[in-house]
């Protein structure tokens, strides 16, 4: 089976700091790390290559420093990357994205193999909004499931999937080709080889623009993207607390009445 | 589609049916329909258009629908088909498009569930719109119509307001439990249209096959009033119990940091977080979770936060409204014994 996944090169965040005085976020640092859950959705199509035999190619739309991201998805086992990389795609919002990705994909499937398959990963943690995938499967007018944490029943024609929905979980069947979705239940990803880091070295990316993948350049980038942020604030999120300190073993029982009382005052408790 | 070749008017909320296992039954809607019409209210009074609602779905009840009315819808369309009976992307977008392509909406908003995020994003494409997610605030321009849609990113470490200057329906998904539920007045009248479309725009090979409802008989946690986290602090699965007790003594749920999903002293659909669940609980007890922000991301606009932990300096004491540094080995069991003696 022919797999696809596309990857997102984005910021690491967990260096992010709340600025005390203003209650709000300091961001430190910028190292560009593969999207988190892009990782289990490469670990998914692994796995789904080890059963079935086949291929699996990252592809990913970013600066050329994306390309780092890439030889990451080689080093853990994909066998080969793309990278989509032009001034023409800056600025894309979800929609310019998705049909980037999607003309790529249709390039793909016209001059090597038509994939089986699509695979990306739920959401990316910055822009946060688990739009490119279902986006990607609308433009190429394929199936799509969400929130998969597992895959069962693999077969040339389709497979069948477990969806985590509110509540439960769904189960679906797809015909193949389609795109999914994945969640972190569906397979803990694997770290990279020694052996995968050098043919990652080894490997010399293809780059594609507009004109590789046939794109409108109307529909690319900031001039392609229906949507315009308009104003970016940064949320006060600090409150005013009081907060209590158990230096010794009497402050426990105080500490804990204060506790109950407060949940009390709002009405978490009934009073006695 | 671009804005100017035709009129959009109107402000449509999509309604959603609950997922329902017991075939022989009407569906029901889902709570979120309601609160999109909460939304959908402030936004047609404030432009001067009619509100509507759109339902699709196989056994859809009178009943249902006239609620929708009742709670301000002015107009509601009803598509009804057996191959709605479950969502499934394409059929649903299929439809929806046809409906958009007629009718025009300026607005349309759905709610930030599985199905919404799902469908939306889906839509979005066919009809060359564009989609805010998961928006926290949507306001409207009174003259021109634009939606002004605040939402937060990067782990809600900012705010962005987005707008969609020319394409149109603008398109958003709203929060669940971000609302209050639209009140409603039986007296209030509304139209009912239902639409046939055709046959072609229902077609699919993907199969819904069947839901399977959590193991636990818990709320779903999404819901849940009050939630009792545990997170690294609590060193083992089997510490967990502590944290069970005092849900259940509050009523409320068992909610887990992602270490402790990674650790697996806790099931996935319990992690709250920038990779898990966001939640909104009236209180939310952090205990032995020092507050990373992708924590935070899931959890801050709790109303009341108490947190727990022995580092002084953790993140999580910014967003506590009492905040305890000391050893919850210690103090959860003599808070646990103060609410059994009703102390």
């Amino acid at each position: 089976m022919h797999i696809l996944v596309p990857i997102k090169q984005v910021p690491e965040t967990s260096n992010v700091r709340m600025d005390p005085e203003t209650g709000t976020m300091i961001r430190s640092g910028a190292e560009a790390i593969v999207n988190p859950l892009d990782l289990y959705a490469i670990e998914a199509a692994l796995r789904l290559r080890e059963q079935v035999g086949g291929q699996v190619v990252a592809l990913s739309m970013g600066p050329p420093a994306a390309a780092k991201a890439l030889k990451e998805a080689i080093a853990m086992g994909c066998d080969d990357g793309i990278l989509l990389s032009d001034r023409h795609f800056a600025g894309s919002d979800t929609w310019a994205t998705a049909y980037a990705l999607a003309q790529a994909i249709k390039h793909i499937a016209a001059t090597d193999a038509t994939p089986g398959l699509i695979v990306c990963g739920e959401r990316a943690i910055d822009g946060d909004t688990g739009q490119v995938g279902p986006g990607i499967a609308s433009f190429l007018d394929l199936p799509v499931a969400t929130y998969v944490r597992r895959i069962s029943d693999v077969s040339a024609n389709g497979l069948r999937v477990e969806r985590l929905v509110e509540g439960g979980t769904e189960i679906q069947w797809l015909p193949l080709p389609a795109v999914l979705t994945v969640v972190k239940e569906i397979a803990y990803p694997r770290l990279p080889t020694l052996r995968g880091k050098q043919r990652a070295k080894r490997t010399d990316l293809p780059v594609w623009g507009p004109a590789d993948i046939e794109a409108k350049a109307e529909w690319l980038g900031l001039k392609g993207s229906p949507t315009r942020v308009v104003k970016i604030a940064k949320p006060q999120v600090a409150r005013q607390g009081e907060l209590i300190h158990i230096k010794d073993p009497a402050d426990v029982d105080r500490a804990a009445t204060r506790l109950v009382e407060f949940l009390r005052e709002r009405q978490f408790v009934r009073t006695q | 589609m671009e804005r100017e070749s035709v009129t959009w008017s109107d402000i449509w909320t999509l309604a959603e049916l609950k997922s329902d296992n017991k075939r022989m039954a009407p569906a029901r809607l889902h709570a979120v329909s309601f609160e999109l019409l909460t939304r959908g209210r402030a936004l047609a009074d404030a432009r001067g258009c009619r509100l509507c609602s759109v339902v699709l779905g196989d056994r859809i009840d009178t009943t249902e629908v006239n609620e929708l009315i009742a709670r301000g819808a002015d107009r509601v369309y009803v598509v009804r088909h057996p191959s709605l009976a479950n969502f499934l992307v394409q059929p649903y977008a299929h439809v929806l498009q046809y409906l958009v392509e007629h009718y025009r909406p300026e607005v349309l908003i759905a709610a930030a569930t599985t199905t919404g995020r799902t469908l939306m994003p889906y839509l979005s494409v066919k009809v060359h719109a564009g989609l805010t997610a998961d928006c926290t605030g949507l306001e409207i321009e009174p003259e021109t119509g634009n939606l002004l849609q605040t939402r937060p990113a990067i782990g809600g470490n900012i705010m962005a307001t987005i707008k969609t200057p020319t394409a149109r329906p603008q398109m958003a998904t709203v929060r669940p439990k971000s609302t209050p539920q639209a009140e409603r007045d039986p007296t209030r009248t509304g139209e009912i249209v239902p639409v046939d479309v055709p046959e072609e725009l229902l077609q699919t090979a993907a199969r819904y096959e069947r839901f399977v409802p959590d193991a636990s008989q818990q709320v779903v946690i999404e819901d849940a009033e009050v939630i009792v986290a545990g997170g690294r602090g609590l060193k083992k699965a089997e510490h967990f119990e502590l944290i069970q007790r005092l849900a259940e003594l509050l009523e409320g749920s068992v909610g887990a940091s992602r270490v402790a999903v990674d650790r697996g002293w806790q099931p996935y659909p319990r992690q709250i977080g920038l990779s898990g669940k966001t939640v909104a609980p009236k209180l939310y007890v952090a205990c032995g979770i020092s507050g990373a922000i992708q924590h935070l991301a899931g959890m801050q606009t709790a109303e009341n936060v108490v947190a727990i932990n022995t580092d002084p300096d953790a993140q999580i004491f910014q967003v506590a409204d009492l905040g305890i540094v000391g050893d919850l080995f210690d103090l959860l069991p003599a808070v646990i014994k103060k609410l059994e003696e009703g102390a």
